[in-house]
């Protein structure tokens, strides 16, 4: 055993990822998939495990996996199959779970992660496999009690190779998954309601060595930031696990999020043997190579993809880019707006300033936004030629959302546009010229910043409506004629 | 002869020209169960008689295994776990039934979960065999099969997954189906080995078993191993006729243990399908020694899961546990199962949990898969050669009750003719060709090719239009 406090060492990370399908019905019977009902609401016989109830494969719960496979560059296995997964606990009403043990729908793909200079990493994916949810438990005072309504909800589980290096690889890796995932229109991707779920396996080994180290599974992460802060916490015990000259032992940590720590769960010696054996209850079947490649050919365009060609095509930075792409929505919405008009710039800025804030702000989506490209790149034009000012146009636009006019009606019943009449400002200029000499000074002197101030009183002046471009010329002819 | 003895197409006969009603059968039915029941003890339970409807197409009283779920009546599959459950919903079979204007009569007794080839391990007590009340009916369906015979029900409802339709039939003198896997939707059944668990008809005559498959087979969109194969109408293949036809006489069957008596009938069965016409060809089936240990591995292992759900947590009974031992679930997990099941019952689930384990599935359960294959190769092979294969249905009669509870495996060993339809899913029905020196009936098994029901109907029911066993009524 290597010690010493000089040792180099090596972190390795894999992530198991569920992401609950958003079917309409649930994967082995016709109830609804949904979130939130009242508890034991959307529940039968099947997804209940009642005596003689018997699962049927909901075909768009492997049309939906397919998609994801497909997308994270995974081969689709053909021969689908299902296994019985045995162990005993309340949530789990057959006591078994159906999923899929050795032939994953998915398997042998891949995903890049960003790791500076532009430069990307590949991860691999093990497998992904389709099995369904457990139910939840409720634990009340002296009594624990069960809600059916997530049995039997579809789930696919992501297996990555242990190829992450660092808790912010781990980081990394979710996002771009989320990010691809959220595209295929199969997921909400909300970890907050428990549609996207993170365990973690780690270990670390002296720099390199290629045999791998004990590992921890780690579970219980409410968010990415806890998946990073855990696997933080986690490698530092190894560390001082191993520097201790003791060993790591292989078992289930969880993340305790309000102490920011983790602690065993169990051990290896307590593990389950899950004895997996095929279902019986579920024939075999084999997908045709024509349904695999109608669904590639609907992958829509993936977001990796789409960032380099708005690097290309708009000549966006990759910070606008990056935010851009984040939103399958936002960035076809982009798209619309930069057939419209071509300063992309323009409509980059507005997208990821005021559009995103009152996305943010309502916590809605850009297609619930009342606000079409047509809309938003007139408010741009109208700005562009001078009709109102940047800081009217942010006003003019969050009362186009609030009452779904456009910008001229709002602009014209509200007499907003600007005063670009130079009789007019010249009359503002000479007073602002008059009632601040010392300003006067300082601009005659050279400091040129100060014409700002008097821009700036104008503007407050004539409550925005100055055209400040024309102010500013109107103040340095002013000057320079002494 | 009283409407209780006679047979379904009978009764229809009767009710079309209005010699009598479908309340007056069903009354004459519960007569006999009223009177004989209690020696015969085939019920669990029977339906109230004011609850019946006879608006229906063929208001037939039929009795159903209690391992079947339905509304109307508590389901428990004889064990003391399933006390007091009421599925909320019917199995596909119980809808089809009462979509036909089936009478539902009752629950009949069975093995625990199906565990077993004699009714003893019901927790509700034994049925007696209606030729010899001191003979087990044969198991698992022996309430059924009793029901039948002891004219308690005019036909009745049971499943089969190593022989447990067929083996009570034989030692019950009744016909037992046990249809083609995927033939009948196995939704609302119970399961115990969900790859060979199969529904099927008990009946009197074969002409009945037609008429009752015709109700419950079919395509179900709920059950995923159900075919969609057309079914033809069963009564269609009733005909009189064999000629031509190729039969096999497995070698391997035919070896020592077999009782004499046995033998001997299935020499005249013989006899009379080759006056009719039929040829008989020498087949064989060389894995056929093998079926017991593969039955028993892949049925328990399925089982072992199947049974998982009966925890005490939703339905059934629960076991509140006085002090705390390991942790509260599982103390409560352990004391339910353990008060809940039977012996048998726990016999099989160690057995499958261990086949499954890790470290031993190799070696037990995909080596069982394996060997499944070769006999289903067997089967298929020999039908390239014959139209249809006859053996006895078990190679004794009914035995004494109690004569091998004791011995497992002896009694595990007598499902050896009724077993490899099971494993390959191919149908086979149990029919009288006789009775033994004691007065008990003897079974013969017919087999064919998957979905191939007709050719059975045809040499079952040209045997018993030569003969007259079916005719034969018990005295009780």
């Amino acid at each position: 055993m290597t010690t010493g406090s000089q040792t180099e060492f090596e972190t390795v990370i894999g992530l198991e990822v569920h992401v609950q399908l958003s079917t309409q019905t649930k994967m082995f019977c016709g109830c609804r998939n949904v979130f939130g009902s009242a508890p034991n609401t959307n529940v039968c016989p099947v997804c209940m495990g009642l005596p003689g109830s018997l699962p049927v494969v909901n075909r768009e719960a492997l049309r939906y996996a397919v998609r994801i496979g497909l997308a994270l560059n995974c081969e689709i296995n053909r021969y689908i199959k299902f296994d019985r997964k045995n162990y005993y606990y309340p949530d789990c009403p057959k006591n078994y779970q159906i999923s899929q043990f050795d032939m994953p729908i998915c398997y042998g793909g891949h995903l890049h992660i960003p790791v500076g200079d532009g430069q990307l990493k590949k991860i691999g994916i093990t497998r992904a496999h389709l099995e369904e949810d457990a139910g939840k438990l409720v634990h009340a005072e002296d009594a624990s009690l069960v809600d059916f309504n997530r049995t039997g909800t579809p789930l696919l589980e992501i297996v990555s190779e242990p190829d992450l290096r660092d808790p912010q690889e781990a980081y990394d890796y979710l996002q771009n998954l989320k990010l691809a995932i959220s595209y295929l229109d199969v997921s909400d991707c909300d970890m907050e309601k428990g549609s996207l779920r993170c365990d973690a396996n780690v270990s670390i080994r002296p720099a390199g060595s290629t045999a791998f180290g004990t590992k921890t599974e780690l579970k219980n992460m409410n968010s990415f930031k806890a998946v990073r802060a855990a696997l933080e916490y986690e490698i530092s015990r190894q560390h001082k696990v191993v520097l201790a000259g003791e060993e790591v032992i292989q078992e289930t940590r969880l993340w305790d999020e309000n102490k920011l720590r983790t602690a065993s769960m169990r051990s290896k010696e307590e593990a389950h043997d899950y004895r997996y054996f095929p279902d019986p209850d579920l024939v075999p079947f084999t997908l045709a190579d024509s349904e695999i490649e109608a669904a590639r050919t609907a992958l829509p365009e993936l977001p990796e993809a789409k960032f380099q060609r708005f690097l290309k095509d708009y000549a966006l930075t990759e910070y606008d880019a990056g935010i851009i792409i984040q939103d399958r929505g936002m960035a076809d919405f982009f798209e619309s707006c930069a057939g419209i008009f071509d300063d992309y710039k323009k409509i980059c800025n507005w997208l990821n300033g005021s559009v995103l804030q009152a996305i943010n702000e309502r916590k809605t989506t850009i297609a619930q936004l009342d606000i079409s490209p047509e809309k938003l790149t007139d408010l741009i034009k109208k700005v562009d030629d001078g009709t109102i000012s940047n800081l009217v146009a942010k006003d003019v636009f969050l009362k186009m959302l609030d009452s779904g006019k456009d910008a001229s009606a709002i602009i014209e019943e509200e007499g907003l546009a600007q005063v670009s009449d130079e009789g007019e400002l010249e009359g503002i200029v000479d007073a602002l010229v008059t009632d601040n000499p010392q300003v006067v000074e300082q601009i005659q002197s050279g400091q040129e910043k100060a014409i700002g101030f008097l821009v700036g009183q104008a503007m407050k002046k004539t409550q925005g409506k100055a055209n400040p471009k024309m102010i500013r010329e109107l103040i340095t002819r002013r000057l320079s004629n002494g | 002869m009283k409407l209780h003895e006679r047979t379904a197409h009978d009764l229809l006969d009767l009710l079309k020209d209005g010699q009598t009603t479908p309340a007056e059968i069903h009354r004459s039915v519960l007569g006999q169960i009223n009177e004989h029941d209690d020696k015969v003890h085939a019920y669990l339970r029977v339906n109230p008689a004011e609850s019946a409807d006879y608006s229906g197409t063929q208001p037939i009283p039929i009795a159903i295994k209690d391992n079947m779920c339905m509304e109307d009546l508590e389901t428990t599959c004889a064990s003391q776990i399933l006390k007091g459950f009421r599925s909320p919903y019917d199995a596909t079979v119980i809808r089809k039934l009462k979509e036909s204007g089936a009478v539902l009569i009752g629950n009949t007794n069975m093995d625990e979960f199906a565990f077993g080839s004699s009714t003893e391990n019901s927790s509700s007590g034994v049925t007696r065999n209606p030729w010899g009340l001191d003979r087990v009916p044969g198991g698992s369906s022996g309430g059924s099969a009793a029901a039948v015979a002891a004219n308690e029900a005019i036909w009745a409802i049971g499943s089969d997954t190593g022989g447990s339709i067929r083996q009570p039939a034989a030692f019950c003198g009744v016909v037992g189906l046990k249809p083609t896997y995927g033939r009948v939707s196995r939704y609302g059944l119970i399961a115990f080995a969900s790859s060979l668990d199969q529904i099927g008809p008990f009946t009197k005559d074969v002409t009945d078993s037609a008429l009752l498959l015709n109700i419950i087979a079919g395509h179900d969109p709920l059950d995923s191993t159900s075919a969609d194969v057309p079914v033809p109408d069963y009564t269609r293949a009733l005909v009189n006729d064999v000629k031509g036809l190729k039969i096999g006489m497995p070698r391997e069957y035919f070896v020592d243990g077999m009782d004499p008596e046995v033998k001997a009938a299935i020499e005249q069965v013989k006899t009379v399908l080759q006056d009719k016409g039929a040829t008989f060809v020498d087949v064989s089936l060389p894995h056929t020694e093998y079926a017991v240990a593969t039955y028993y591995i892949v049925g328990t292992a399925e089982a072992s899961s199947n049974l998982a759900r009966f925890d005490g947590v939703q339905y059934g009974q629960r076991r509140r546990p006085a002090e705390t031992r390991k942790n509260p679930l599982v103390d409560m997990y352990e004391e339910t199962r353990d008060a809940g099941f039977g012996p048998e019952t726990k016999r099989r689930i160690i057995l499958g949990t261990y086949s499954l384990s890790s470290g031993y599935y190799d070696a037990y359960y995909l080596r069982a898969l394996k060997v499944r294959t070769l006999i289903k190769n067997d089967l298929e092979k020999a039908f390239e050669q014959v139209d249809a294969i006859i053996t006895p249905t078990s190679p004794t009669t009914a035995f004494k009750i109690g004569e091998r509870s004791a011995d497992p495996l002896a009694m595990y060993l007598s499902d050896i003719f009724t077993i490899p339809a099971n494993l390959s899913g191919m149908p086979a029905v149990s029919m009288p060709c006789g009775f033994s020196g004691e007065g008990l009936p003897i079974g013969l098994q017919i087999v064919t090719k998957a979905f191939d029901e007709e050719m059975l109907f045809r040499v079952a029911y040209t045997y018993e239009q030569n003969t007259d066993w079916h005719t034969k009524r018990v005295e009780l």
